[in-house]
Order: structure tokens, then sequence, then C-alpha cells
């Protein structure tokens, strides 16, 4: 059993490393050759790259450590759990829904706007360049930083609160002698996770990000590719992106477990509830900031345009199209985090929690490069097209699938191994009759959130897609690219649905498995 | 007397701990393991289940050398603590497992699963799940499934330490019935030397890996010879 649930791990291992190395050696061997691309281009391109990386992350979790805060101190207030639930939904945002909507607020012709035009204050900066991308970077991370640093508040044992109360401590004394402590425990992990994201962040970057002067190292790798035609320019910079996404890892650790997070719902807490006047504004403004793009886009997308799009027969292929891949990625990336889950459970080592990680270290953007270069070179870029953009969008999810399979394929392992072995229990019939109902949950959010990566990917569809092959952010992304805009805000609207309607299909993370 | 378990020289590693265990255990035997947590207990009852295989060393049960066979080929049951049921199936299927893996009974396994849940006293609660279930009731779906598999010996992993004290002598008694019925031979790793007054014929103390104890229940237990178990019992009142 043991051996066979390594093979299991040692297989997905070794595709994934070939995945990776193949492309990896298809970009060197490129990069070689290339001349094109100054040196000053791309210096300044790494350099903007870390710099919005670090401010996003800095703004994030700098203004997430408030809200959290105030979240913590007030533990039950009516509406509460819906904000947190709230707060979920930019993660399972299409990146390019989300950007839609900022731009609908804080954009030219976007609600902000057109209150300073109509107060007389004149109309507000360009949102394009730094701004609009910390923008859309906070607006995503924001939240995801807010429920991690919430969950770790809300983790202080009840004792510790009955001895707080005993001792009497004040608001300021519980802030330094409780919170602060388990604060300062996660902000490390949280900041290098949001770091991470930013620094692969492709879709922000590309609608947002404002000519050269605003690139990141993933979209100047886009570009090279389809725009200027020089594989050589975009091999050096994945591998560069390559350098910096791996030296974030090894500092940060892996943080992999915080992407399937879900807040603790409700909780009941000891700590006592405070009456402070701050933590409702800073609750307030929050939900405001991630609920304003919202509504914009709920609100710009009803329009006469959306009867148009939905009588479109280029909508319902591209829908089409982007289901059938997220299908089928999703599956393949619940298989692959399975195995590794398995040998991960059998035997503990690094290797097999890195390979976790790997869509978040190598970009798949990067890997979605090397590969368009190995196709055009065996000159068969139309036949494997479909499939390489499958296999890249699972191994873009594997990350999410791997941080619920992980830990909970080892928590069945410890509780039901011995049983198992003891009753004969083995091969399929143990994965049909115990494994499967007994992680059913955990597998269909796994198979959600892969759903989920995939629905929403631009990145590696951009480096591939085209005229035969058009998910819907593909579309979207023409439309805004031709600035049909009422066609743009009516399908995000559509896909701010598909992707809400399958989030609110996915089972529940149970915290207390019924399993005694 | 014929043994039934027999480990000749066996050695396994745990961490930082070596373990060396040569153990004889008679047929019919009602022995129970004791000794400090950390000693080495469970992983006594691992090597001889099958769930952990010996670096060296022989484990031979019922006459036949089963040093290396898988778990479920050995003639032995186990109860563990917790998680001897799978949370999604009921009763029934529960037990039915023990006797055929894909669930599939002839009548006369059938009349063995009802049987079996009568002896232990959960008539009537065949649909149930086991989360509907109290602790003590799912230790007995656990017996009754022992008693399906009909092997010769039964490990019992301090099955009944999250149970109070009278639920606790209760199964006990319940398990030296099915012990003198069946014929059993029974290993019991209690961390209660209560538990092995009530119900052992012999003891075996164990400590940092090594059985420093083996013999009649009294005797160990009396013993005032061996510095490690006076101070592991403490002082007699």
């Amino acid at each position: 059993m043991r051996r066979r649930r390594l093979l299991a791990g040692g297989a997905v291992l070794v595709v994934l490393t070939a995945l990776v190395l193949a492309a990896l050696f298809a970009l060197v061997t490129t990069g070689i050759e290339g001349r094109g691309g100054t040196a000053g281009y791309i210096a300044g391109v790494t350099l903007f790259t870390l710099l919005q990386a670090s401010l996003s992350a800095v703004l994030s979790v700098g203004l997430a450590v408030p809200v959290a805060l105030a979240l913590a101190s007030r533990p039950a207030f009516p509406g509460r759990r819906l904000l947190l639930r709230l707060f979920a939904v930019p993660m399972a945002l299409p990146v390019l829904v989300g950007v839609i909507g900022i731009l609908s607020v804080y954009g030219q012709a976007g609600v902000l706007n057109r209150l300073a035009e109509w107060s007389g204050a004149g109309a507000l900066p360009p949102i394009y360049g730094l701004a609009g991308i910390l923008i859309a970077h906070v607006f995503y991370n924001l939240p995801l930083a807010t429920l991690l640093l919430l969950a770790r508040l809300e983790a202080t044992a009840p004792e510790t609160w009955r001895i707080a109360a005993s001792l009497g401590l004040g608001p300021r004394n519980v802030f330094r002698f409780i919170d602060w402590p388990q604060l300062r425990e996660a902000l490390p992990r949280v900041l290098g996770l949001v770091f991470m994201l930013a620094v692969a962040s492709f879709t922000i970057v590309l609608t947002l990000g404002g000519g050269p002067g605003a690139t990141t190292l993933e979209v100047a790798i886009y570009q090279a590719l389809r725009f200027d035609f020089d594989p050589g320019l975009a091999a050096r910079l994945a591998m560069l992106q390559i350098a910096i996404s791996g030296a974030v890892v090894l500092i940060v650790g892996g943080s992999g477990q915080a992407l399937g997070v879900e807040p603790a719902l409700g909780r009941g807490s000891l700590r006592p509830p405070s009456k402070s006047s701050w933590s409702l504004f800073a609750i307030g403004l929050a939900a405001l900031f991630v609920l304003g793009p919202l509504l914009a886009v709920l609100i710009g997308g009803l329009t006469p345009a959306l009867g148009k799009v939905l009588s479109e027969p280029l909508f319902y292929r591209a829908l089409l199209t982007s289901l059938v891949i997220a299908a089928f990625s999703s599956l393949l990336a619940v298989a692959a985090a399975y195995g590794l889950a398995l040998a991960r459970a059998a035997h503990p080592s690094r290797a097999l929690e890195t390979a976790a990680l790997i869509g978040l270290v190598v970009p798949p953007v990067v890997i979605a490069a090397g590969w368009f270069l190995i196709a055009h070179r065996l000159g068969v870029a139309q036949p494997v097209t479909p499939l390489l953009v499958v296999l890249l969008n699972a191994m873009m999810a594997i990350p999410y699938a791997a941080s619920v399979l992980l830990p909970a394929v080892h928590a069945t392992a410890e509780r039901y191994d011995r049983l198992s072995a003891s009753l004969g229990l083995s091969g399929m019939v143990r994965f049909w009759r115990i494994d499967l109902p007994l992680l059913a949950r955990p597998m269909g959010l796994a198979l959600g959130l892969a759903a989920l990566v995939s629905l929403g990917d631009l990145g590696i569809i951009a480096i591939f897609g085209g005229e035969g092959l058009t998910t819907l952010p593909l579309l979207l992304y023409q439309r805004l690219g031709s600035y049909r805009t009422e066609d743009a805000a009516a399908l995000a609207l559509l896909l701010m649905g598909l992707s809400l309607a399958l989030t609110w299909l996915l089972p529940r993370r149970n915290r207390e498995e019924g399993a005694r | 007397m014929t043994k039934s378990i027999v480990m000749s020289s066996v050695r396994f590693r745990y961490e930082d701990m070596d373990m060396r265990f040569d153990l004889k255990v008679e047929a019919g035997a009602f022995l129970a393991v004791i000794g400090p947590s950390g000693a080495g207990k469970s992983t006594l009852l691992n090597l001889i289940a099958g769930f952990e295989d010996p670096l060296a060393g022989t484990i031979s049960l019922m006459g036949n050398d089963m040093t290396g066979a898988a778990p479920a080929e050995r003639p032995v049951t186990t109860v563990f603590q917790e998680h001897n049921l799978f949370p999604h199936l009921d009763v029934w299927s529960n037990v039915a497992l023990g006797k055929s893996t894909d669930l599939k009974l002839d009548a006369a396994g059938e009349a063995q699963v009802r049987t079996a849940l009568a002896r232990v006293g959960l008539t009537g609660f065949e649909r149930r799940k086991p989360k509907e279930l109290s602790g003590g009731e799912r230790q007995r779906v656990a017996l009754a499934r022992a008693l399906v598999r009909d092997q010769p010996i039964l490990l019992l992993d301090e099955p009944f330490a999250a149970l109070g004290p009278a639920l606790r002598r209760e199964m006990l008694a319940l398990v030296q019935e099915l012990w003198r019925e069946r014929g059993l031979t029974i290993v019991l790793v209690s961390h209660d030397p209560g538990d092995a007054r009530q119900a052992a014929t012999d003891v075996a103390f164990l400590h940092a890996g090594r059985i420093l104890r083996h013999g009649p229940m009294a005797r160990v237990l009396d013993a005032t010879d061996l510095p490690e178990l006076v101070a592991y019992l403490g002082r007699p009142e």
C-alpha cells in the first residue's frame, strides 16, 4: 500500500518536473540566441515587478491588520457572517471581472470620477499605471489577508480570554499581550503570500498597467512572445521571473495551506466585544471597498447589451470552451493533487510539498511560453494547443487543490489506514468504498477551486488562444480591447454569475469531521 | 501448552527509541500490557497486528510464521481506542466488513452479523450511523465486528480509555465473557493497572522499549523487586 502510494506521488512528480524542465529547456535554448530587449528595459521591468509586488503586499496586509482586528473585536454583529462570505468572493472572482468592476468605480468614466466632477473637484488622475495595479491588488488581497489574519486571531484559546478577564486587561494590553503576538507570527507568511501572488499577477498588470513604464515580467513575457515575436527575450524574462518566485518561496516557505482558506464563520468567542467606533469604521470602509466593484459589475452589466451577448453564438462557444477546459483541467488537477497527497501521507517529503506548489513557484505563463515554443518548433501547435491549455490550467490549479487534499488525505490515512489494513481493504475496493466517500467533501471542494482557477485564467489562454480557442475571459478581454465596453460589462456580469454559482455549489469545508 | 503469540528477538526503531521484544503468550491467555506512555505498548500491538514490520526477528501466530504478512492475513483482530468505525457506513455495514470487504454476504454471513450484534446488545441499531452512537456503543460495534471476523487472537489498544469508570468495567466484563465463550487469546494495552486486575490472567510490564517483566497477573502487579515497576505503580496505599 505504502509503495503504491509513493508510486502515485512519484508519477505526478515526474510528469510535473518533465513539464517544467521541457519548457525551461525550450526557453533557455531560445534565450541564448535572442538579442531583443535592452538591458535597461529588462532591468526596468524587473524593478517594477518587485516594486509593485512589495507595495501591494505592504498595502494589502497593512490595511488588513486593522480590519482583522476590528472583526475580531466584534465577534457577533448582524451581518458578520455575510460580510466574511463577501470577503471570500474576490478569491473566486475571475481577475478580469474584478478589473472591470474596479474600472467602473475608479476609472475614467467611473463612479468616483463622476462624483468628483459633479462636486467641482475636477477629474481624478487616470487609473492606468501603478495606482490602478495597486488598487486591484489590494481589492483581491486585502480580503484574503483579512481572513487569514482573522482566522489566526480567532484561534486564541478560550482559556486565554478567561485569564484576560480575570486579570482585567484593557484593550491596549489585550492587543499587546494577546493579539499582537498572534499577528506577528502570521504576518511574514501572509506578506509573502501576497507578494508571491502579486509577482505572478498577469491579468491586472496587462489590463491596468500603462505601457513599458508599468509592466511586469509576466506581461513582458507575453508581449515578447505574442507581439514582438521575440522568443529569446521571452526566455530571458522567464528565467528572471522563475529566479524571483523561487527566491520568494525559499524565503517565505510554503504558504500553500493558505490558499484554500475559509473564514471561521460565526464561531463563538469568549472575547469581550469591543464598543469602539473605529472598528465599525474600519469594517464599513473595507466592506465598501470590496462591495463597490462587485456592485458596479452587477449594475454595469444589466444593459441591453446583455440580451445581445446572450443571443450571440460566439458567447455560447466561449462558454462551452471555458466549461470543457475547466472540467478536464480540474479533474486532472485533483487527480494529481490526490496522488501527491497519498504519497505525502505515506512519507513526509519536502519534494512532494514543493511539487504541490509548483504552479505558484514557476508561473504558468512561463511554462506556457516554453510549451508555445516547443509546439511551434515541432509544427504541431494546432492539434496540441487545447491539450496544453488543459494541462497547464491543471498545473496552475494544483496548489489550490492540494491545499485542500493534503491535510484531508493525511487525516483520513491517520485515522483509517490501520483499520482498513486489518480488514483487508485495499486497491480499488478501498478507494470506492472507503476513501472516496470519506473524502467526498474535500474532493468536491478541490474540484471547485480548481475549476474556478481555470475559469478565470487569462494568462495561459492569452499565450495559446486565438481564433480557434476562445474562452470567456479571452472573449471579454477582446471586447475590452476593441472598446466594446457594454459587451464587456455584460460578459463580466455573466462570468461573475458563473463563478459565484460554482462557489455556491462548493461543499462547505467541515471543521469537525464527524469521524469519531 | 501451545503458544498463540511468539515474538523472538524482534527489533524495531521508533524515532530515537530502540525496541527489543521477546514474548510468548499462551493460547487462551488474557494478557494485559502496562507501562508508562511512550514505553512502546502500542508499538508492540502494531507489530503483532502487522501494522509495523520489525527490523529483525520473527513473529509467529498460532504456530505459523507471520513475519511480514499483511495485517488482514494474520489470525488477529484489533480494536483501537478510536476510529474503529467508518463514519459514512451504518452499524450493519461496519460489522459486515469484517466478513466481506465488498459487503456481499450470504445468508449464513448475515446470520453471523445479526448474532454478533445481538451478543453485544445492539440489536435494532443496524441502520444507525456511528455519530448517532455513544462512545460505549461504538466500541460494542467494533467488538461485534471482531466476533464476526472470528480470529483466535484479539488485540485491544486502550479501547475503553475514553469511557467513564462504570462503563469501562462493564465493557471489560463483556470482553471477559467473549474471551471465555470463544477461547480467545487477548492482548490488552492499558494505562490503568485496575483493568489488568479486573480481567487479565497475565501482565507484561513495558519500560523504554523492553518487556521488563511478564508473568501471572498478581505476581507482576504485587512485585516489589523491580524499581521501574514500583515507580510506575506508585506506593500501595
